[in-house]
């Protein structure tokens, strides 16, 4: 009887134990959060959505494997609506209710310039989604930022030094009002400004302009040969189709620039034939080559059907993914989840992924940008499937990706074939 | 850069703007303006208008044409969304108006929402051979989608205003808004007139969101930036005003036009809604109101 009652209370005392153990041995069987937010609806809703995609394809990848440190991940991922002020009480709810272990931020510039000052706060490590300049005022260094690009001059430069060498000389900018935007449309008049360009044009305008036709008239009055443009989604069809019906004058050289929108299928397909001639930034192109990126968009374009998103995913998804394999690589070299050994290990390091190596400056920028300036030519109306061609989108910049002449002006790059 | 010729197309351009701007107003003003009732889900509806003309002119039908075939189905949901929002708010007491607005709100959402869900978040858009090119004279050149926006917002302002002061229904809608007792006295019921008033609202706006994808791309969310610029019209021109809503919206397309032209992009809006208040502040009433 009394060992029996001995028996009894070991087996208690070992039970009052493992409950009161939340340590690292019963830890390691939960799944490892990572939070985010992610525009799911509003301006930046599309890119959004299919880079969410790419990233729930990175954790079912990862989950197969056995996942990070033999724990499964799970992403938890809420809609921020495209609007900045969502995202800091978001975040503070993946940190403390949800108790995300691991950070991923939302895409776009405007979701996440709010939440700088609440992980530089809180010291925890970000990985940036395609944000432009976010941290160059904040300057966390455990900010990691996915995108191809660095500072201003990746977005202006290319398409600055085209112009020039179609010898244009004078330029317009038009800007929507908002914090991306102007990041970028203030790159391009730095560059200008020095390079002694002659500014016939500069204006904003306010953020969801439904209609371009006065401006395009206003530019077209100042007869630049040179137009760069700086503008969100939302607006890029808008401008587009008013450049088609009022014309910006034979002077043009190059159009373009700085046109978020352009890189989204469905934007590209609505357009169709009014993209032809336009240079424009993006982060790939059909015909660039990394490896292991023809299997990604293989398996991307059958969950793309499914989820009803972008079909063809070039611009966001493959660098979500990219952000997804530098976790995975940090993790297992550091054999940790602490947020300053990964942000240690992410600072000096080259990560391979789909997208080409990865590395960092000092303010977690690409180290070596590569972005491309690529110009739209014989694209034709209502045609999806030409967008997975090469030649359809041509690379004239940098160098290293380039993959045709560039050819102006603008109304001769229109018609080219 | 500046120059008189300049300020002249801006103003041509600002006239095709501001009919545009009243085509998407016209039905707010017959909700609002002639009925009081706070029609908050108006830009909701114009959307969901737009929408519906997508899908139908995915048919091959012109967007225009689709707008007109949608009006019925649209007179018939005014007029059910009236009844509900009578037999739930409007019939329960003076504080009616407040919850109504919680209503139309939520309409709104609703609307948003499921057009999220049924087509997701990218733009839209539909193809005519008026999208995309102009009417060129001179140097001058006129989107065929604004001269377009400019037929239908005059006859739609002319088939309204007729219809208010020639029919009897016409007259009894503009009747109830002002007595409705005296109407209740005529031996008309305030309430059927109010859902015919509700149903032609509705109506007017399937053409207005026609009218509204073809001017530019739209998206589920695109009744957030209407909103404003809708109400704003409706008031400027004095509330139950056809007329009014057309001469509302040609100064503030037309000053839109001009000051962007002139003082720049940003400036636009603001200068819009600044007019407003001045207006506001000279004449309460409106333009055209009693």
């Amino acid at each position: 009887m009394n060992k029996t009652r001995r028996q009894m209370l070991g087996a208690a005392g070992v039970a009052i134990f493992s409950a009161n153990v939340p340590s690292t041995a019963l830890a390691q069987g939960a799944p490892l959060k990572i939070g985010m937010s992610m525009p799911q609806t509003g301006a930046l809703g599309a890119g959004g959505q299919a880079a969410l995609l790419a990233l729930r394809m990175w954790v079912d990848d990862v989950n197969a494997k056995g996942g990070l440190l033999g724990r499964k991940v799970e992403l938890i991922a809420y809609d921020d609506q495209s609007n900045g002020a969502n995202t800091p009480g978001i975040y503070t709810k993946l940190l403390d209710v949800d108790k995300a272990e691991l950070l991923i931020a939302p895409y776009g510039t405007n979701p996440t310039a709010p939440i700088m000052p609440l992980v530089k706060e809180r010291g925890l490590m970000l990985m940036g989604n395609f944000s432009f300049q976010v941290n160059a005022k904040v300057q966390h260094d455990m900010w990691f930022n996915n995108a191809p690009w660095n500072d201003a001059r990746g977005w202006s430069e290319g398409f600055l030094e085209l112009g020039k060498m179609a010898g244009a000389k004078s330029i317009a900018i038009f800007a929507a009002d908002a914090e991306f935007s102007q990041n970028l449309a203030n790159g391009a008049r730095e560059i200008v400004k020095k390079t002694g360009w002659n500014v016939v044009y500069d204006q904003n305008y306010p953020p969801n302009n439904t209609d371009f036709s006065s401006i395009i008239r206003a530019v077209r009055a100042a007869r630049p040969e040179a137009v760069f443009v700086a503008c969100y989604p939302n607006e890029a069809v808008a401008v587009m189709r008013s450049v088609n019906e009022i014309g910006l004058g034979s002077q043009v050289q190059i159009f373009g620039g700085g046109m978020v929108g352009l890189q989204f299928t469905p934007i590209m397909q609505s357009l169709g034939s009014l993209l032809n001639g336009v240079v424009n930034f993006n982060s790939y192109v059909p015909g660039m080559k990394f490896p292991g990126i023809d299997d990604f968009f293989k398996r991307y374009s059958v969950r793309a059907a499914a989820a009803k998103v972008d079909p063809l995913g070039y611009y966001l998804p493959p660098f979500n993914y990219a952000t997804g394999q530098m976790i995975e690589q940090a993790v297992n070299a550091t054999k940790s989840f602490d947020h300053k050994k990964l942000a240690e290990y992410m600072r000096k390091t080259e990560f391979q992924t789909i997208v080409g190596p990865i590395g960092f400056d000092k303010f977690g920028e690409r180290a070596k940008p590569r972005m491309v300036q690529a110009q739209f030519r014989n694209i034709q109306d209502n045609n999806v499937d030409q967008f997975k061609n090469t030649g359809k989108q041509v690379v004239l910049w940098p160098d290293i990706d380039k993959q045709g002449d560039f050819i102006f002006p603008f109304d001769k790059a229109r018609k080219a074939t | 850069m500046f120059s008189l010729e300049l300020l002249f197309e801006a103003a041509l351009f600002g006239v095709l703007l501001g009919c545009f701007y009243a085509a998407v107003s016209l039905g707010l003003s017959v909700a609002f303006g002639l009925l009081d009732v706070p029609y908050v889900a108006h830009p909701a509806l114009l959307v969901m208008g737009s929408y519906a003309t997508y899908l139908i002119s995915s048919l091959g039908i012109d967007p225009l044409l689709s707008g007109l075939l949608l009006m019925p189905i649209f007179f018939l949901l005014g007029m059910g969304l009236y009844r509900f929002y009578y037999e739930t708010f409007e019939k329960r007491g003076s504080d009616a108006g407040v919850r109504g607005l919680g209503f139309f709100f939520g309409i709104a959402f609703i609307i948003e929402v499921a057009l999220i869900l049924v087509f997701g978040v990218d733009q839209r858009t539909v193809r005519a051979g008026y999208i995309g090119s102009s009417l060129e004279i001179g140097d001058y050149r006129f989107p065929y989608r604004m001269l377009m926006a400019f037929a239908v917002a005059l006859l739609l302002t002319l088939v309204l205003t007729i219809y208010f002061s020639k029919t009897f229904n016409g007259r009894a809608i503009k009747a109830v808004g002002q007595d409705e007792s005296a109407l209740r006295l005529m031996g008309a019921n305030p309430v059927k007139i109010k859902q015919l008033a509700f149903g032609i609202a509705t109506a007017v706006n399937a053409l207005a969101g026609a009218l509204l994808i073809i001017v530019g791309p739209v998206e589920p969310a695109m009744d957030r930036i209407y909103i404003g610029r809708t109400f704003c019209v409706v008031v400027l021109a004095g509330l139950g005003s056809m007329s009014g809503t057309l001469v509302a919206g040609l100064i503030l397309g037309v000053v839109e036009s001009v000051v962007l032209m002139t003082l720049g992009a940003s400036w636009a809006p603001a200068v819009s809604f600044g007019l407003l208040l001045v207006m506001l502040g000279l004449r309460p009433q409106g333009l055209f109101g009693r």
